[in-house]
């Protein structure tokens, strides 16, 4: 980095901004962070229950209001997240960013390998994107996504169990999802595992996209509430398309 | 030519005109008119009681000791009158050779006709060598017997999934009947042991009906496992209502609360047992105060502890919970987010000092 250059740059800068997110898919990401909080604390709490009620029965449906609640934001987050599938298809090209991975693109590996040079401060610039860096590609479309997909199938398997057979959760899901791992008792534990992979990208992504807003080269936190991305330097970005 | 349901009953002392009084009363139960009452009579008459051969492999007999509590219908009824039981190991008169040539009597007479039953499974390690019945390995019986059978039914875990003596390491390689007979019907009746009354029924509809019960995708009749223990327990008001046992002694033992937290594994097993219950609709385990454990699901032993809510996941060679496997993952991603978030502020001091003439203008 030559500093003088950078300077002179920067005192003409007129920072160019881009509209990568539009309003549905900043609905949804927020949408789809509360349904991910009611779920993880109701799952906890289904799977490890609170202290006992005391009285009668009758007077009581606590268990059920938490199953309620997680059952309810299970379906927000299952509908959301066929909107959004259904939004990569008429929104802009970044709304379609999150479900294609191009892995077969050498030079996207060379971006995963650059951004992970720089996590691990092995460099001293990270690249500039408009749209997501390669690796929070990677990681938002194997956790985030997959994990989702396997969430909505298994939460709706076990949600069929109790909706019985001929129902249709029980039919679309339960049917074959319950056979594929055994019995029942290791989808509640896979489900449960699965939880705990979403804590942890949850854990990483929030971390990494204040870090990126205070560290990088472009704005991260603002841009998911207002859309626009904002940049610090006027240089070319890396993933120009 | 094996005997009819008239001869039986006639042998067992009934007249002909109890017989056809029989015939009438049942026509009228089922709502059907006097034109039928010969039409049953004919068919008592001349259907034959359908052939079992009940075989015996790696098994505790508990579904033997279970079948042979069955209430409604008896199994005296059921044995006596309803099937020819023509080889069960366990409650035949003959023995030795007598009792083998007769699965070999079977099988060339009712060729492609009988039902074979099987209690218990083939162990497949050391050329089934663990099993041997009449000198050979069982899994030759089994084999030999399924080649010329209508149908079979698969008794119990054993027979159904492998039970106790496929739990891990399973030695000997026990192997359920369905991974070893692949051109047979196969009717899974899972449970360690099923409920009597499922046991009898099934044969029963077999017989009265002449086809399969209609079964789910995992080869049980679903009349019997189409509902899990959770979903008819009778202490379901207490878990809606979150109310648990805490510990075996505590008040809420006492006073019948749910036993989810016990490890009960109601929520998660497939059976009739909240419905039709043990020893003439007795009892079950709930209502004795203890959890489900699960007998009728597949791998039940390999699924940590009975008195967990949580299935313990072997992971390094040590047990725990999908909890805290997961509360580890998430500690170690926390303290590493943490480590990296000291880390990131040391290299921006460390920037700030280098260039502080670019910070200026940055900033």
């Amino acid at each position: 980095m030559s500093t003088g250059q950078q300077t002179e740059h920067e005192l003409y800068r007129s920072e160019p901004a881009v509209y990568v997110y539009e309003a549905p898919v900043r609905i949804w990401h927020w949408v789809n962070a509360l349904c991910i909080t009611v779920l993880c604390v109701t799952g906890y709490f289904i799977g490890s229950p609170l202290p006992t009620m005391p009285g009668e029965a009758s007077d009581h449906f606590l268990m059920g209001y938490i199953r309620f609640a997680h059952f309810a934001a299970g379906y927000v987050l299952a509908i959301g997240f066929l909107y959004r599938i259904l939004w990569a298809f008429l929104g802009n090209h970044h709304a379609r960013q999150l479900f294609v991975v191009p892995i077969t693109n050498l030079n996207w590996w060379k971006g995963v390998m650059h951004e992970a040079k720089w996590y691990a401060f092995l460099t001293k610039e990270p690249h500039k994107y408009v749209g997501h860096n390669p690796l929070a590609l990677l990681f938002m479309h194997v956790m985030l996504v997959w994990g989702t997909v396997f969430m909505i199938f298994t939460g709706f398997a076990l949600y069929g169990e109790g909706t019985g057979m001929g129902s249709w959760q029980f039919e679309w899901f339960s049917s074959w999802i319950i056979p594929l791992f055994g019995q029942s008792q290791d989808v509640h534990t896979w489900h449960h595992l699965i939880m705990w992979v979403i804590i942890c990208f949850i854990i990483m992504h929030v971390y990494v996209a204040i870090r990126e807003d205070i560290m990088s080269r472009q704005s991260m936190v603002s841009t998911m509430i207002s859309g626009w991305r904002t940049f610090k330097d006027n240089r070319a970005v890396d993933d120009e398309d | 030519m094996t005997e009819t349901f008239y001869e039986v009953m006639r042998r067992q002392g009934i007249t002909r005109r109890s017989f056809m009084k029989y015939c009438s009363l049942t026509a009228t139960a089922l709502g059907l008119g006097p034109a039928f009452v010969p039409k049953i009579a004919h068919a008592m008459e001349t259907k034959p009681r359908i052939p079992i051969l009940w075989l015996h492999g790696l098994e505790c007999t508990c579904c033997s000791e279970s079948f042979i509590r069955s209430a409604h219908p008896l199994a005296k009824d059921v044995i006596l009158s309803m099937v020819s039981l023509d080889y069960d190991d366990t409650i035949m008169a003959a023995a030795g050779h007598q009792a083998e040539a007769i699965i070999e009597e079977t099988i060339e007479k009712y060729n492609g006709n009988y039902i074979l039953a099987v209690e218990g499974n083939p162990p497949l390690n050391q050329d089934g060598m663990s099993c041997i019945i009449g000198g050979k390995p069982f899994l030759d019986q089994l084999t030999h017997a399924a080649e010329h059978c209508k149908a079979i039914i698969s008794w119990g875990s054993c027979a159904s999934y492998g039970c106790v003596q496929a739990a891990a390491p399973n030695p000997t390689q026990a192997t359920p009947v369905h991974k070893v007979i692949h051109n047979k019907p196969i009717i899974k009746v899972p449970g360690c042991p099923p409920i009597a009354e499922v046991m009898t029924a099934v044969v029963t509809y077999i017989l009265t009906f002449e086809r399969m019960p209609e079964l789910d995708r995992q080869g049980r009749p679903k009349m019997f496992y189409s509902q899990r223990i959770h979903d008819k327990c009778y202490r379901r008001p207490h878990f809606d209502a979150g109310q648990f046992v805490e510990s075996w002694d505590d008040e809420a033992a006492r006073k019948g609360y749910c036993l989810y937290k016990m490890g009960c594994k109601g929520p998660t097993t497939y059976n009739a047992c909240s419905t039709i219950r043990w020893n003439e609709g007795t009892s079950f385990p709930i209502q004795a105060g203890h959890g489900c454990i699960g007998c009728s699901e597949d791998g039940f032993w390999d699924k940590g502890s009975w008195y967990a809510r949580l299935t313990d996941i072997p992971q390094f060679g040590v047990e725990a919970n999908a909890d805290k496997v997961g509360a580890t993952a998430a500690a170690v991603v926390g303290t590493a987010t943490a480590a990296h978030i000291a880390a990131s502020a040391v290299k921006r001091a460390m920037q700030k000092d280098a260039q502080p003439g670019s910070q200026k203008g940055d900033e």
